[in-house]
């Protein structure tokens, strides 16, 4: 058993600005990766970092947009934290050395993104996130922070009272992938996941292979709401055949969307009047949907984005990792021919419910960056909002688990306070068909530890439950193979929980993950060998993946308004009345159970009232 | 740990204590499961078949924990092409269709997170950057050469990490400005210079296309070397800064060991000019030598 104060799940932006932020006062911290901390997805972020740093911008001005931009569903004072943070810890970026895009004066350079009412998305070319992850990973290495990579983590030790608000996390159970071990991780002070996205979930996506919410599904299991799952956000512009992210930087920089008669369709058909292609990114999702369904797309699959009139100067110098991307992926230069385009799966707007200090409902577990939910982004996520997200939350994670006094939160978590319990007419009994009861033991809240007394017995009792979980799926001789089970959620997700969704679509997309449940109860590892056993870890994931795919299909069929990146073909209109109010979703016996909280639209010194979102 | 593979593991279902409702359960989900499993192989063998055009790759298999792969060998699979597939997308196929224990790094597939570096008919790219279309038949993949392989195509690379900490990898200034709103300025053209050494993605193909670094375990490599440009031209940095810098890139196992032989400059991904800029070092070592001795 390794023991620290405090334990990092995950390396990508939160993770390490966790990290630094846990060992500047004075924690013993560790971080736990599947991946090599380089090679976390923060690295593919192209865009930039919102961060009201010029005069004429405010932080104000940036937590209006946010607000504006999520629909209403975000939480002011998560909001007003990230816009009124990012400013400083953006040029604490640059102190650490990140090699951002300069203007004439020498300062950091600022374009203009979706939904924005300012220019404030700060960048380094097309390959913000490279530089970022790069340059935090260097200040790991500076201070020396030990990391455990290729460990991938499985289960969270977590005690077994019986409200999840009584319950703490004492560590974590991890794989090693290299030489098969499991191992316990004990953590004194707390244990930050820092997971990221869920991509993985849908056949079509611009996130890693690696993105397969296993934070969110993690902490699901041992008590933790995941909220908010229904809003996902699709970007507009994606390569067709790979998924590859296309920047906004593009749009930002005057890219423009063409159908297949040439006609700029943002305006032609009145999508967006005022702003066009820089109308937000569930707005352009659904026109160009809107273009290929009406038989206005580009072989019935796609659009055009045009970038050609910019110059190729211009392009060089803000947007030169497009062009590579454009020609190594689609073998088109977007130099000479405009780029095809179509909406993919790009970001999960919820997540593992925490308040603004990054804390969960569990004491001594915290979440941040694209596996958390403080709620900043509610039903929609401004492009250029992510990364600001992973630094300012992580830090605050990083602080408040290592032991620093912070502010007392305002937003609640778990069952406590204001609460709606709910149903929802599902076609399948839900969660009945439990993951795995037979050839996988429930990760759930250290279910048989018994009188364990203290946290390292705790602790230890899971690595064996896992130990055990591990040798009956590499022992186990015939059954069914993860990446059949997989194919199958990830078709039904991408036919039914799109961009555009139907009740009848929702509730075949809940037999069918009902199906693969079953259908995983008898899943085997084909791979024997307990070295760097990929489908073994595959196969780990796949479990993570279906929970989430069920919470995102159930949160969507229960919704029945139509806001952000929440389209619903039988209610065309957002129901303010009854849903300013955050989707929870909590793990109870075996089974998923629904209720909800409001939202809260006062912030600091006003409330945002909510209004027609229009660009 | 174990390292063994159980011979034959008795199926839960057939222990005396199950009762016999979940026998047939079981038993129904074993047949289901069997008839997906074939129905599966079936497709795939008929994909294979159907295809206009198939790929044939010829892949290197190694691992030490299982009898019959302890044995390095080459496996061949024939991979159903589809316009715009990358060796890693066949690497993919080949696994989730015929063989899971297929291993291999990979995880962005958009050459950004660089862990599919491979050795691809004899050089070193990265996997899902490089269309199978611009290869001859069939397609030889092979772990990074001189690089212990753990598995299959999978590298152990430590050795990388560790010359790439060797070199302080990390931005080191005495002139911040005192507000923590204030950056440091950063002229347009300073930014240029170092923009391509920011670039590397740690894939370790230049450290394994070079002869000097594979005779010399001690040689810093392209990669370090170039993370030590990428600070010591960043004129952020200062002149002491960039003195220190220069002083661990001289030792004996530093710039001085490149023979310019421009192999890690052919296959870097980012297209970094390396060797150009480990002359660049090797011009200001000089210039520094001359300055202080
Ligand atoms: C292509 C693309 C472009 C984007 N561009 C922008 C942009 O321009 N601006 C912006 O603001 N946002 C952007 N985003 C969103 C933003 O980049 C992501 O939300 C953010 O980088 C996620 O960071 P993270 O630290 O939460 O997770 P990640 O960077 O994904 O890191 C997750 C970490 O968790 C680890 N991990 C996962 N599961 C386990 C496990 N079971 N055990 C151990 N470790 C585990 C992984 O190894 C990894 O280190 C973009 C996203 C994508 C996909
Ligand atoms: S310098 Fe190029 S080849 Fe070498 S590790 Fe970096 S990206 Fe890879
Ligand atoms: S999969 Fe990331 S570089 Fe190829």
């Amino acid at each position: 058993m390794y023991e620290h104060d405090v334990i990092v799940v995950g390396a990508g932006g939160a993770g390490l600005r966790a990290a630094i932020a846990a060992h500047e006062e004075g924690a013993d911290v560790a971080i736990v990766s599947k991946l090599h901390p380089v090679r976390s997805h923060t690295g593919a972020a192209e865009g930039g970092i919102n961060a009201a740093l010029r005069e004429g911008d405010s932080w104000e001005d940036h937590a209006y947009d946010t607000m504006k931009g999520s629909d209403y569903l975000a939480d002011a004072p998560a909001a007003e934290t990230l816009c009124k943070d990012s400013p400083k810890e953006t040029i604490k970026l640059e102190h650490w050395g990140m090699a951002f895009s300069r203007d004439d004066d020498g300062r950091v350079s600022q374009r203009p993104f979706g939904g924005l009412s300012f220019p404030r998305t700060t960048y380094a070319g097309a390959e913000t996130g490279h530089q970022l992850l790069h340059t935090m990973y260097e200040q790991l290495v500076k201070r020396g922070i030990k990391v455990y990579d290729e460990w991938h983590v499985t289960r969270l030790a977590v005690s077994d009272e019986e409200n999840p608000e009584d319950r703490t996390c004492h560590g974590i159970v991890a794989y090693d992938v290299q030489t098969g071990t499991v191992e316990g991780f004990s953590a004194r002070n707390g244990v930050i996941l820092a997971t990221g996205g869920l991509g993985q979930v849908y056949d079509h996506t611009t996130n890693a292979v690696a993105n397969t919410g296993d934070g969110v599904a993690m902490a699901y299991r041992a008590g933790v709401p995941m909220e908010d799952m229904e809003f996902i956000q699709f970007h507009p512009t994606t390569l067709p055949s790979t998924g590859v992210l296309i920047t906004e930087g593009v749009r930002g920089e005057g890219g423009i969307l063409y159908n297949e008669d040439g006609e700029r369709f943002m305006f032609e058909y009145g999508y967006a009047n005022n702003l066009g292609e820089l109308a937000s990114r569930d707005v352009v999702a659904r026109a160009e949907l809107t273009e290929v369904n009406e038989g206005r797309g580009i072989e019935d699959e796609y659009v055009h984005l045009d970038m050609r009139h910019l110059g190729e100067e211009r392009i060089i110098d803000r947007l030169e990792n497009i062009i590579h991307l454009s020609e190594d992926f689609e073998g088109v230069n977007p130099v000479e021919a405009p780029m095809p385009v179509k909406p993919g799966q790009h970001y999960a707007m919820g997540g593992i419910e925490t308040d603004e200090n990054g804390e969960t409902c569990i004491t001594g577990l915290y979440a941040a960056g694209e596996c958390a939910c403080a709620s900043v982004h509610g039903g929609n996520r401004l492009g250029g909002n992510a990364l600001p997200e992973l630094i300012v939350f992580g830090k605050r994670a990083g602080h408040h688990a290592a032991g620093k006094d912070m502010e007392e939160a305002r937003i609640t978590t778990g069952k406590v306070g204001d609460y709606e319990t709910a149903e929802v007419e599902s076609p399948v009994q839900l969660g009945e068909a439990g993951i795995g009861e037979d050839a996988v033991a429930d990760g759930g809240a250290a279910a048989d530890s018994g009188a364990a007394a203290t946290g390292t017995d705790l602790v230890q009792q899971a690595v064996e439950d896992e130990r055990e979980t591990i040798n009956h799926l590499l022992e186990k001789e015939d059954g069914i193979q993860h990446a059949e089970i997989r194919e199958r959620v990830q078709q039904s997700m991408t036919q039914y929980v799109n961009v555009f969704r139907e009740e009848e679509g929702l509730k075949q997309a809940l037999r069918d993950i009902r199906e693969a449940r079953e259908l995983y109860q008898d899943v085997f590892v084909g791979d024997k060998s307990r070295t760097f056993n990929t489908d073994l870890l595959q196969t780990l994931e796949t479990r993570n993946i279906l929970d989430i795919a069920e919470a995102i299909t159930l949160g969507a069929l229960a919704r029945n308004e139509f806001r952000g990146a929440h389209w619903r073909k039988e209610y065309q209109e957002r129901r303010d009345e009854e849903w300013l109010k955050h989707t929870l979703l909590s793990w109870n016996d075996g089974k998923p159970e629904l209720w909800y909280k409001p939202v809260i639209l006062e912030g600091e010194s006003k409330t945002y009232e909510p209004k027609v979102r229009s660009y | 740990m174990s390292t063994q593979v159980p011979d034959q593991v008795e199926d839960e279902s057939s222990a005396e204590t199950v009762p016999a409702g979940k026998q047939k359960r079981d038993a129904k989900k074993r047949e289901r499961a069997e008839r997906v499993q074939e129905q599966r192989e079936a497709e795939a063998a008929e994909k294979a078949r159907a295809a206009d055009d198939t790929y044939h790759l010829k892949v290197f298999r190694y691992d030490p924990e299982v009898p019959d792969k302890q044995e390095p060998r080459f496996d061949d699979f024939y991979v159903p092409y589809k316009q715009g597939m990358t060796i890693l997308d066949a690497l993919m196929w080949a696994r989730d269709h015929y063989d899971s224990s297929l291993t291999f790094r990979h995880s962005c597939r958009q050459a950004i997170c660089g862990s599919d570096a491979l050795f691809v008919n004899g050089s070193q790219r990265l996997g899902c950057k490089t269309q199978l279309s611009d290869l001859s038949e069939p397609v030889r993949v092979e772990p990074l050469p001189h690089a212990d392989v753990v598995k299959d195509l999978v590298v152990d690379m430590e050795h990388f990490y560790d010359q790439m900490e060797a070199v302080e990898p990390y931005f080191q200034t005495n002139s911040l400005p005192d507000g923590e709103l204030e950056e440091q300025r950063q002229t347009r053209e300073n930014r240029e210079k170092v923009k391509m050494s920011t670039r590397c993605i740690w894939c370790s193909a230049c450290m394994s296309s070079c002869n000097i670094a594979a005779g010399d375990n001690e040689y810093l490599g392209p990669a370090a070397i170039n993370k030590a440009y990428r600070f010591a031209m960043d004129e952020r940095e200062g002149e002491d800064m960039k003195q220190r810098r220069l002083e661990i890139l001289e030792q004996e196992h530093g710039v001085w060991r490149c023979q310019t032989q421009f192999s890690c400059t052919e296959v870097c991904p980012k297209d970094i000019p390396l060797t150009e800029h480990i002359q660049e070092l090797k011009r200001e070592a000089i210039k520094n030598n001359l300055k202080f001795w």
